[in-house]
């Protein structure tokens, strides 16, 4: 096992870490403002990647014009999806809201199956395929802006929660929905808000990764359940921890992909989630919290 | 009591006569699928519609029975009765001992972790090729036999999947109208009144749980027998999501609920061959139609909707 | 009966309980009372096993029941009902006041699924017993109805009905008056005081001061988390620095 080697593994892990982390960040923003994981979210990071190529390949737009249009598209999907499937709900009980968001998911994946196919495609990588050199390892120039968009989205994010009005009401519904209700915060417009947030961070991780992945209408399965686990391992949280979370996810996952076996790779990231909720099901840096009736 | 009794016979009745008013082996064919997946939605019901646990691994344990009678009778060779008993012992002790810590988790991270569980089986039977096939799957499974008689015809296996249905079905309803099945509805609508007048929520939540997974690995024991080929595709996230529209669509709770989810589920793809691409469309669009419009599904919404017709004014709604 | 010795309960920094100690004896109806924000439903879920609380101990009849959860609880003879009435809303009335008998009955999912004979003598001894309950508490005529579609009153009864059932020797009532009218009051006070003629001892929350003085035999007064009195109604109707609690608080 050689030093190189596992520079490599590391160096690519990290990227695909850095997407998980986005994905799991959007989980984390649902889940903190309404108590809901969208089973569903793993299908925007699907729409990210095949709406860009959609707006490339049938509408002609460049690249650096289809892709906001996509992120755009996707957010309206997430939208739509807490107006008609969330919020109509009657009895919003925690298994009817599993299943919805399964119907909703499955539903979102058969259509892009009707509309584009079950072939795979690729995207072309944003600035070229010249690996560069770090050390005794390569890395492509994607993966720099995997980190890089990532980095910025991260920043965004938390200028938002932390800067703007909108944000800090968004806080206040996580915190305590009701007390926000008294003081006259939006708090239905706020769950809506979190709906179209995380809708359009999975897609921009779904656009990111497709030139390195390539894409396909059954790409949000696997990409949503890792986002996931990410967001376990960093307490549902929707800020550093969960991005830690993807990274480590996705360094194990290239490490035991690259060092033990390839076809147990997916396995390794359900180990990991298993063993967390298991073990600290507040996540690795979270404190316990007794559940109080 | 007696009343359920009837039901009972009744649809015992219309089970065992269904071949000698259909005929053509296509449609015994099918029958059979909805037997077994009878079997399962009653299995995935008696966790969900009773005690309020939800499951997306049940896939899972159904392929492990599968798979554990397909290689013990191929390569090993032992007798498929055997097998089959074993088979469910083992995948209900497994069940039993990851139920407990998986069984502390509620709501969404339950559905995440057993979601979880399916996925990792489901990556088992792909890579360990030696022993399953892998993705190529295994062949040669025998089919069952007894005394002289070998289930190797539609209509055969028709009887053998269904006098197994029916008896799951039977102990399915004699559970749910028990002291334990009190006990585990009782965990659904208000756990911690539960445990205060003494039920273990904990253990009956366990229990049942592995009696669950025990029924679904008997429906793949089963399933491998009559099939004599399995592959993993048949075992994946898909079908654990497949087996909960089955058991929301029909009716949570309800054992007839169960089977009229999996007959619907069963029979609609054959109908719509046509359609084959969009089933899946469908079945994602009736998932989120029922949840929002038939909560109690099929069973309770079709009786009230007729309700409803026949009396379109009546104010009088007694509660 | 029921003592509870320097129970402390601290939830992240704010402290609910501190130091409480008192003894109930057996066959008494014994009020809680105490302004709110005194602790006394914290109090209660430490009693009986929902929380687990941060000190102290609770003696049940002279066993140290301290940390066992509330499932343990039942079979040695302590049940509780709740504030806010929980019922098993999907089942009947008939069938919540079954469970209730859970611990009183042993047959095990499979003798229960294959209709062993025995399993079935003991549904129709838990089915009698169940009806006895509610003949009791004077709702037998509802056996049928599902629980769910209860008025609140009636679903109070049952809930009392349903822990009766587990045969307690001693049962903890979360505020029994809360929500319901006068005359429902005086059926409650009724079905309290019959309760104790059984020789179950009683303890209630409660906020009524009407009722608590009239069927109380003692009476622990609690504020800010700590015990301020004891002793019969008499006497705490005539404690100054209860009297100053009370008004203090207004």
């Amino acid at each position: 096992m050689q030093f190189d080697q596992i520079l490599q593994y590391t160096l690519s892990g990290l990227s695909t870490g850095a997407i998980y982390a986005l994905i799991g960040i959007g989980f984390s923003i649902i889940y903190n403002s309404t108590g809901i994981i969208n089973f569903a979210q793993g299908e925007f990071v699907m729409l990210g990647g095949m709406l860009t190529l959609f707006f490339i390949g049938v509408l002609k737009l460049p690249i650096w014009a289809a892709m906001p249009c996509a992120v755009l598209v996707s957010a309206l999907g997430g939208l739509l999806f807490e107006r008609l499937a969330i919020r109509p709900l009657r009895q919003p009980t925690p298994i009817n809201i599993v299943i919805i968001t399964i119907g909703g998911r499955i539903l979102i994946r058969g259509l892009a199956m009707l509309l584009w196919g079950k072939d795979t495609h690729s995207l072309p990588p944003f600035s070229g395929d010249d690996p560069i050199a770090i050390g005794g390892a390569t890395i492509l120039p994607q993966h720099l802006w995997i980190l890089a968009i990532t980095v910025v989205i991260i920043a965004a994010n938390k200028f938002f929660f932390y800067h703007t009005i909108s944000g800090k009401a968004m806080r206040a519904c996580s915190y305590n929905s009701r007390a926000a209700g008294l003081v006259g915060i939006d708090v239905r417009r706020m769950v809506l808000f979190s709906f179209v947030i995380s809708s359009a961070m999975g897609a921009v991780a779904g656009i990111i990764v497709a030139p390195l992945t390539m894409t396909a209408y059954d790409v949000g399965v696997m990409l949503g359940l890792k986002g996931f686990c990410a967001a376990i391992i960093g307490g549902m949280s929707s800020g550093v921890a969960t991005v830690v979370g993807g990274l480590i996810l996705g360094v194990l996952e290239s490490l035991g992909a690259g060092l033990i076996s390839s076809g147990y790779k997916d396995a390794i990231a359900f180990i990991i989630l298993l063993l967390i909720l298991f073990i600290r099901p507040q996540g690795l840096f979270g404190k316990a919290e007794s559940e109080r009736v | 009591m007696k009343k359920e009794l009837l039901k009972f016979l009744a649809f015992a009745v219309l089970v065992l006569a269904a071949p000698y008013a259909l005929s053509g082996g296509y449609i015994m064919n099918v029958l059979v699928f909805v037997g077994i997946n009878t079997m399962l939605a009653v299995a995935l019901n008696l966790l969900l519609g009773y005690a309020g646990q939800i499951s997306l691994g049940h896939a899972g344990f159904f392929g492990l029975g599968a798979y554990l009678s397909g290689i013990l009778t191929t390569t090993a060779g032992w007798n498929p009765w055997l097998v089959m008993p074993l088979a469910a012992a083992l995948v209900g002790v497994m069940a039993f001992v990851i139920g407990f810590p998986i069984l502390k988790l509620k709501g969404h991270y339950l559905a995440m972790a057993t979601l979880g569980l399916g996925i990792i089986i489901y990556i088992v039977f792909n890579e360990t090729v030696d022993y399953t096939g892998g993705p190529s799957g295994l062949s040669g499974i025998p089919n069952l036999s007894a005394g002289s008689i070998t289930f190797d015809s539609d209509v055969k296996n028709y009887y053998l999947i269904w006098s197994f249905t029916l008896a799951v079905c039977l102990f399915a309803i004699n559970l749910a109208n028990s002291r334990v099945g009190r006990a585990l509805r009782a965990i659904h609508d208000s756990e911690v009144a539960a445990r205060v007048v003494g039920v273990n929520a904990r253990l009956l939540k366990v229990q049942i749980f592995a009696l669950s997974a025990m029924i679904s690995a008997l429906a793949g024991s089963l399933y491998a027998h009559t099939m004599t080929f399995i592959s993993p595709a048949s075992f994946g996230f898909n079908f654990s999501i497949e087996l909960l529209t089955m058991v929301v669509i029909g009716g949570l709770g309800s054992i007839y609920g169960s089977f009229l989810g999996a007959a619907l589920l069963t029979l609609l793809p054959e109908f719509l061959r046509a359609a084959q691409d969009y089933d899946i469309v469908i079945y994602g669009g009736m998932l989120m139609v029922m949840v929002m419009f038939m909560p109690g599904g099929l069973v309770r919404g079709v009786p009230d909707l007729v309700r409803k017709l026949v009396k379109p004014r009546g104010g009088d709604r007694h509660a | 009966m029921l003592e509870v010795s320097g129970i402390t309960q601290i939830f992240g920094g704010v402290t609910a309980l501190e130091d409480v100690s008192f003894s109930i004896n057996k066959s008494d109806i014994t009020g809680v009372i105490g302004p709110n924000g005194a602790g006394k439903t914290t109090l209660f879920n430490i009693i009986t096993g929902i929380y687990t609380q941060t000190a102290g101990k609770v003696i049940l009849e002279g066993r140290d029941v301290s940390g066992l959860p509330a499932e343990r609880l039942a079979p040695l003879g302590m049940v509780r009902t709740f504030q806010n009435i929980e019922l098993f809303g999907g089942m009947t009335v008939l069938e919540n006041v079954m469970v209730g008998m859970h611990t009183r009955s042993s047959c095990g999912l499979l003798a229960c699924s294959l209709k062993m004979p025995w399993a079935m003598k003991e549904e129709s001894r838990i089915r009698a017993g169940a009806l006895r309950w509610l003949e009791f508490a004077g709702i037998a005529d509802l056996a049928d109805v599902v629980a769910g579609n209860l008025p609140f009153g009636q679903g109070r009864l049952l809930e009392i009905a349903r822990s009766l059932a587990v045969e307690p020797r001693i049962i903890l009532m979360d505020e029994p008056a809360a929500g319901l009218n006068s005359q429902e009051t005086l059926g409650l006070a009724r079905l309290i005081r019959s309760i104790r003629d059984m020789g179950i001892t009683v303890v209630l929350v409660e906020h009524d001061m009407e009722l608590v003085m009239d069927i109380c035999d003692r009476i622990v007064v609690l504020n800010l988390g700590k015990k301020l009195a004891e002793g019969t109604p008499r006497e705490i109707q005539d404690n100054r620095e209860v009297i100053a609690a009370y008004l203090g608080d207004e």
